[in-house]
């Protein structure tokens, strides 16, 4: 015997329930929990470190074309010098003001301030979007902030390049190891075809060790501390001073900040 | 049945051809790798025993390995706890190679042997190796 027209209709109304009940929750009012990068920022807050850097640019100023952070860097990590800019690969350097700050550039401003080249590097921001683009998750936030790269996993697929909008993020073009330098023996190379970036040294701070830019800083222009600690250095001086970060109208919520 | 020979002859040249290899190879096997253990740090070692038994290294060192790596870069554990309660610090370049400085004796061996590639060295340093870095490769 066939199943007749009531049943039937039975049968099609309670499914419907029960499929939208499911759907009740999502037409709730509040919040929905889209993407995980929110999940990962709210287990950075908890969290009782939080790395962060700041560059103090008053005295970074004064020392006219020095790049000991810069050099110490490439050492620590075996960072290739290859002079194109298109292949070049680097993980702190120089840029002038209105490229580091475009939307906070205006002409009339300091001549001192429009000349001076600023010390950047990877932002290791609390939302990163080059961690919500990477489809291998090679690129991942830990619990204490910083982002990091797992080399091994990298396919080389360049979105993390076009997420960051602080141009942190360099792809090893060609074998970076001829173009290395000075060697450092305790410390990986790159291979053709990934992208690296600034780790915030955490190879170093597994060792109790401070960055090696901070390291090698002599005029003591870059800070770097833990932002979830309000007695820690860096909370001290952003509480004393105040404080820009690169393009914070993004949302990215960057933790390197500068004193100007 | 048709040009019985002709297909007789044909399926004994093909069954030739395919075992060919092993007629050609006989008696001709790779000689059994034997990793050498002679390196100055080793022998400095008063108890000469890697991070785990022999054993264990010999079938699990592929398995160990990789759990070193997400471990110290994913985690963020650096200190690996043996069998025997030993700490050790978890780093191919800076705990593994430091004994074992003899890559061409030691890990080339068997991975030569076994037709095994592992791409560690594309990146990691192979201890004293860097001569070999091509300083004309690839120019920009």
């Amino acid at each position: 015997m066939g199943i007749d027209r009531r049943s039937f209709l039975k049968i099609v109304g309670l499914s419907a329930l029960g499929v939208s009940s499911g759907a009740w929750e999502v037409l709730q009012p509040g919040e929905v929990d889209a993407a995980h990068g929110h999940a990962a920022a709210e287990h950075v807050e908890k969290a009782a470190t939080r790395w962060a850097m700041v560059v103090d640019m008053r005295r970074c100023k004064d020392e006219k074309g020095c790049t000991k952070c810069i050099d110490a860097c490439r050492l620590v990590h075996n960072i290739p010098v290859i002079d194109n800019p298109k292949r070049e690969v680097k993980w702190i350097w120089k840029e002038e003001y209105e490229h580091a700050f475009p939307d906070s550039h205006n002409e009339y401003m300091p001549d001192e301030l429009k000349e001076t080249p600023f010390i950047l590097m990877c932002n290791h921001c609390d939302h990163p979007p080059c961690v919500r683009v990477c489809p291998t998750k090679a690129t991942f936030k830990r619990p204490d902030g910083i982002v990091a790269m797992d080399y091994h996993r990298c396919i080389g697929c360049r979105f993390c390049m076009a997420a960051c909008p602080y141009g942190s993020r360099n792809l090893n073009w060609i074998n970076p190891r001829p173009y290395i330098k000075e060697i450092n023996n305790e410390f990986p190379t790159r291979m053709k075809g990934v992208v690296e970036k600034c780790n915030f040294c955490v190879e170093r701070l597994a060792k109790g060790l401070q960055p090696a830019c901070v390291e090698a800083c002599h005029c003591g222009a870059l800070l770097f501390g833990n932002l979830h600690d309000p007695e820690s250095n860096v909370r001290r001086v952003l509480r004393s001073n105040v404080s820009i970060r690169r393009k914070p109208e993004l949302g990215t919520h960057p933790c390197v900040f500068y004193l100007v | 049945m048709y040009d019985t020979g002709k297909i007789i002859v044909g399926l004994a040249i093909f069954v030739g051809l395919v075992t060919s290899p092993i007629w050609l190879n006989k008696g001709k096997a790779a000689p059994k790798p034997s990793p050498k253990l002679d390196t100055p740090a080793i022998q400095q070692l008063e108890k000469k025993e890697c991070v785990e038994s022999r054993q264990f290294m010999r079938s699990t060192h592929m398995q160990l390995l990789n759990e070193w790596r997400d471990r110290a870069l994913r985690k963020g554990e650096r200190r690996y706890i043996n069998k025997k309660g030993e700490k050790i610090y978890i780093s191919l370049q800076n705990t593994c190679m430091k004994c074992h400085s003899n890559k061409k004796e030691f890990c080339d061996t068997c991975h030569n042997y076994t037709d095994i590639k592992p791409y560690c060295w594309d990146c990691h340093f192979i201890p004293e190796g860097r001569k070999t870095w091509a300083s004309t490769e690839g120019h920009s």
